[in-house]
């Protein structure tokens, strides 16, 4: 358990922003600029905030290393303040007014579908850190998290091999990620034979806190002879009571595990892990990866916070190694501009920080491994079982009858982020 | 085998160390896959020494550590980034090494619930009764017909009724597992009555075998009938208890509310974010006071008392006073007030979720049977409502500074405070963390519930808090949380449209407003 002191996340604060300060005020005349869309107030500022401080250490990191293409970078920060039709307003006074060359940003998919009639329009370059619900992919958006086929169904797969799991609770906050998500493991686990009357899903409202009768009715479904698991796509705020809510009534991870898709060492360094042991998360990084540049990277993160009990997690990495592409396409391409940054991109690799190398494919999905860990009394998690190789990114799943036919290739001659197989046309329109 | 190989390795070194281990395949088991542990597990498992025992229960806990340095196993236990290590039977200190000298020994899921089995037979003959009942809790997850004898033995022996009581139906359980049709029989009459999770569970799974004998199927499906039916009564009971307890909940967020919107007329925006702040002050209060220890709780409802009062003041002052009788403005304003505290919190400690620690004396849950509990935060929260309603009711009536409150005259700043001195309360008894916007997702329930309950009315309040959450919880198993949210509130609606002053109007000024 980890209890952060508050002075020490105020130091941080005022660090992070003497940093960003000392950045914009090292403004020279020739300098790339790094746009940060990342929420700093409102609900989101919760999951965000860490993300903006990530590139900030990423740029901080690479200005030491000498630039790119002999300039200095330099990070434009901007507050959306989670209102998702600002992130579109910010979007445009990144391009138009700061004309950065990048961005990186966005939570969640809300937030992402407003950005993305901006971003194409002014042909920018956006990187996002997020696993999502896949079903999307755009000419100018790179997707460094985990796609439902990096994610979740690795997930479910576990369970069954694994655990001999055969009912399942499919539980989610009520927006359109577990939607989606949920949609396709449903299919999914048809296909796999498992019963509608073994499948219960239950949606709540952002912020749920009184999770007491939820909790018990998935108790009352799970002792039906058959061992029972709960994959929560709970998001955000909510987790919180519904862990605790857990732990209260004395559910286990040896009656009934929950794995979920949104819960890491960030989330979890929120509250008191001890009656969470076993419980489990799947992602593509945890910050427990026995890795050399796992450590390099949590020790920067340390020292750039100025705290050592900072943890880091997946979507920190999946910053990390969007940036770290880009900087490797900027040098390849010879220039900042995103028509040669983009073709540049394709087919890079930099190394993960759980010991493997992600590669960028053609669908702007990486290639990642995936990992499930259980909770650990400390808040961190232990890696039970990785995939052997790295799984590639599916922009649109085959789980779904009618995404199953599209693909996404943004190289000739399909050149199109949702090509359908079946007519061999292109519909253009990709949100 | 294990023990023999290395009986003669022990004592080479019995003059040398006093501790010796016998277990000295440490690396093999820290290296060892999962797959390749669960082998480890059974050999040990068939070693009933001490020793062997300590090993499978540290292992459990996970602080089983690999120590290459002296090629043995120790105790690890972690603080900070360093582990202390002791020794596996002495516990004497062999000092600090960071997570890079040794080998934890991993566990999984699986893992964990075959150690705690391993572990429940073995504390089966425990001296202390909570061990022996735990134990059988740990065995009936996972009935084996293997452990039968064992479980007999223990029950000729056993003198404590409730534990004999337990041992019983795991019994039954076990002998469910059994080919017998005399054996089942016996297991069915054993677990007859039996309302817990793990007995519906069996039964279910009994059922599901296609060689039971026609007669022990019908009596089977009998009990599972029963237990069914039973349960559901159960569940109804069940329901209500958290119905209450979030009706407490809503009642102690609105009851600042209602004497502020309802008595004075003033619509206060920022109500929420002085729970908010009634919770930060809690957290604060933890990082000076073990947070597990009843004192952190006890200091923290004052003290947030007089946090949240002092804001409350504070706006009264600065803000209210100058918008007397121009609700929208006031509504504006204090809107505002709400913003700017979010803000504050979040610069001050930072956009993460803080941790609030339940007190270990309400950490739990009290069983009234195996299908009803209660847990103690829940009743704390109750227990706390009432009392908070009964010292404001009685200073509401018995005190001239309640009777000036009631006749709404002109001491508004007062009543404002101890409005206010409610509102904080609430946010203690929530025990759960608190995060920036922790107040907004209390003001609309709070609103509701005023608003059901007829403006200005102290026992309409608490009316209308109790049904609104009974009846939110009677909803939520049948139409889900989403939908149960929606028809509240359009009942609400067409409830404010027939009596738009509420359930118990009041007569008089204040709901003439």
């Amino acid at each position: 358990m980890q209890t952060r002191s508050w002075k020490r996340t105020l130091q941080s604060t005022i660090f992070a922003s003497a940093v960003g300060l000392s950045i914009s005020l090292a403004h020279a005349a020739d300098t790339i600029k790094v746009g940060v869309l990342h929420s700093l107030s409102g609900t989101m500022a919760i999951s965000e905030t860490t993300l903006k401080d990530t590139v900030l250490m990423m740029v901080e990191q690479q200005n030491k290393k000498g630039g790119l293409l002999g300039k200095k970078l330099e990070a434009v920060v901007v507050d959306p303040a989670s209102n998702w039709p600002l992130f579109a307003e910010k979007t445009r006074e990144l391009l138009e007014k700061e004309k950065v060359d990048v961005i990186f940003g966005c939570w969640t998919s809300v937030s992402r579908k407003s950005v993305l009639p901006v971003i194409e329009e002014l042909n920018g370059l956006m990187f996002y850190p997020v696993q999502y619900e896949g079903e999307e992919s755009s000419k100018n958006v790179f997707y460094t998290g985990a796609a439902p086929n990096q994610q979740a169904i690795p997930a479910v797969n576990y369970l069954i091999d694994e655990l001999g799991v055969e009912r399942f609770v499919l539980a989610g906050t009520d927006y359109v990620y577990p939607r989606t998500t949920n949609k396709i493991l449903e299919n999914y686990l048809k296909n796999l034979g498992i019963g509608a009357s073994d499948i219960m899903i239950n949606y709540t409202p952002f912020g749920h806190s009184d999770w007491q009768t939820i909790v018990s009715d998935i108790k009352a479904f799970g002792s039906a002879g058959k061992k029972t698991a709960v994959v929560s796509t709970i998001n955000g705020d909510a987790n919180v009571p519904f862990y605790k809510e857990l732990g209260n009534q004395g559910m286990s991870a040896e009656d009934i595990p929950v794995i979920a898709f949104s819960v890491g060492e960030e989330e979890l360094s929120g509250f008191d892990t001890g009656p969470l042991v076993g419980h489990l998360a799947a992602w593509n990084y945890f910050m427990s990866a026995e890795a050399e540049v796992n450590d390099k990277f949590i020790e920067a993160w340390h020292s750039f916070t100025g705290d050592t009990a900072r943890v880091t997690n997946d979507p920190m990495e999946a910053t990390y190694i969007g940036f770290e592409m880009w900087a490797k396409a900027v040098e390849k391409a010879g220039t900042t501009e995103v028509d040669k940054v983009r073709p540049a991109l394709y087919g890079t690799a930099v190394p993960n920080l759980t010991g493997g190398t992600a590669v960028m494919h053609t669908n702007h999905h990486l290639q990642k491994p995936v990992l499930i860990g259980e909770i650990l009394e400390d808040g961190q998690f232990e890696i039970v079982s990785a995939t052997p190789g790295e799984v590639i990114g599916d922009a649109w799943t085959d789980y779904l009858p009618d995404s199953a036919k599209i693909i996404a290739d943004w190289t000739a001659p399909v050149n199109c982020g949702n090509y359908n197989i079946e007519t061999q046309q292109c519909s253009g329109q990709n949100f | 085998m294990v023990r023999v190989g290395s009986f003669i390795f022990s004592l080479f070194f019995l003059f040398q160390v006093a501790s010796a281990q016998t277990f000295v395949q440490g690396k093999a088991l820290a290296d060892a896959s999962l797959k390749e542990k669960a082998v480890w597990m059974e050999k040990l498992a068939s070693d009933d020494s001490e020793e062997a025992t300590r090993i499978l229960q540290y292992w459990l806990d996970g602080i089983l550590v690999y120590w290459p340095q002296e090629n043995r196993l120790v105790r690890g236990i972690k603080e900070g980034r360093r582990y202390q290590l002791q020794d596996l039977m002495t516990e004497e200190a062999l000092g600090a090494v960071s997570s890079r000298e040794i080998d934890r020994v991993k566990t999984n899921n699986s893992l964990r619930s075959a150690l705690k089995q391993v572990l429940g037979s073995r504390q089966l003959g425990s001296s202390d009764r909570n061990v022996r009942l735990s134990a059988i809790a740990e065995l009936k997850r996972r009935p084996d017909y293997k452990v039968l004898p064992l479980l007999k033995k223990r029950e000729a022996s056993e003198q404590d009724d409730q534990v004999a009581r337990q041992l019983s139906e795991l019994i039954g359980l076990v002998l469910l597992e059994s080919a017998e049709a005399n054996d089942q029989m016996e297991g069915l009459r054993r677990i007859s009555g039996g309302l817990s999770p793990e007995v519906k569970d069996s039964l279910s799974r009994f059922l599901l075998n296609p060689n039971l004998d026609p007669g022990v199927v019908e009596v089977a499906q009998r009990e599972l009938d029963a237990i069914t039916r039973s349960l559901m009564y159960w569940g109804i009971g069940q329901d209500l208890f958290f119905g209450l307890s979030l009706g407490s909940v809503l009642l102690l967020a609105a009851i600042g509310l209602a004497i502020t919107f309802g008595v004075m007329g003033v619509i206060n925006m920022a109500h929420g974010e002085f729970i908010m702040l009634g919770a930060y002050t809690t957290f604060v209060i933890q990082q000076w006071i073990p947070a597990t220890s009843m004192w952190s709780l006890l200091i923290s409802i004052p003290t947030a008392f007089v946090v949240s009062g002092t804001a409350g003041i504070i706006l009264e002052r600065l803000v209210i006073r100058h918008l007397y009788g121009r609700p929208l403005e006031t509504l504006l304003a204090t809107f505002g007030v709400s913003l700017i505290l979010q803000q504050l919190v979040r610069t001050v400690f930072g956009p993460l979720n803080q941790s609030v620690v339940t007190p270990d004396l309400l950490s739990g849950a009290l069983d009234i049977n195996a299908a009803f509990s209660v847990t103690y935060n829940r009743l704390f929260v109750i227990a706390f409502a009432l009392c908070v309603l009964v010292t404001l009711w009685g200073v509401m009536q018995r005190t001239p500074f309640g009777v000036r409150v009631r006749a709404v005259t002109m001491n508004r700043g007062m009543a404002s405070s101890m409005g206010v001195q409610t509102q904080r309360v609430d946010a203690l008894s929530q025990l759960t963390n608190v995060g920036p916007n922790l107040g907004q997702s209390y003001i609309v329930d709070s609103f509701m519930v005023v608003v059901f309950g007829g403006v200005g009315n102290l026992f309409g309040t608490v009316f209308a808090a109790l049904s609104l959450g009974v009846a939110n919880k009677m909803l939520e198993p049948l139409s889900g949380a989403v939908l149960a949210k929606i028809l509240i509130l359009v009942f609400i609606i067409l409830f404010i449209q027939k009596r738009p002053r509420g359930l118990f109007a009041l007569k008089g000024r204040a709901a003439e407003d």
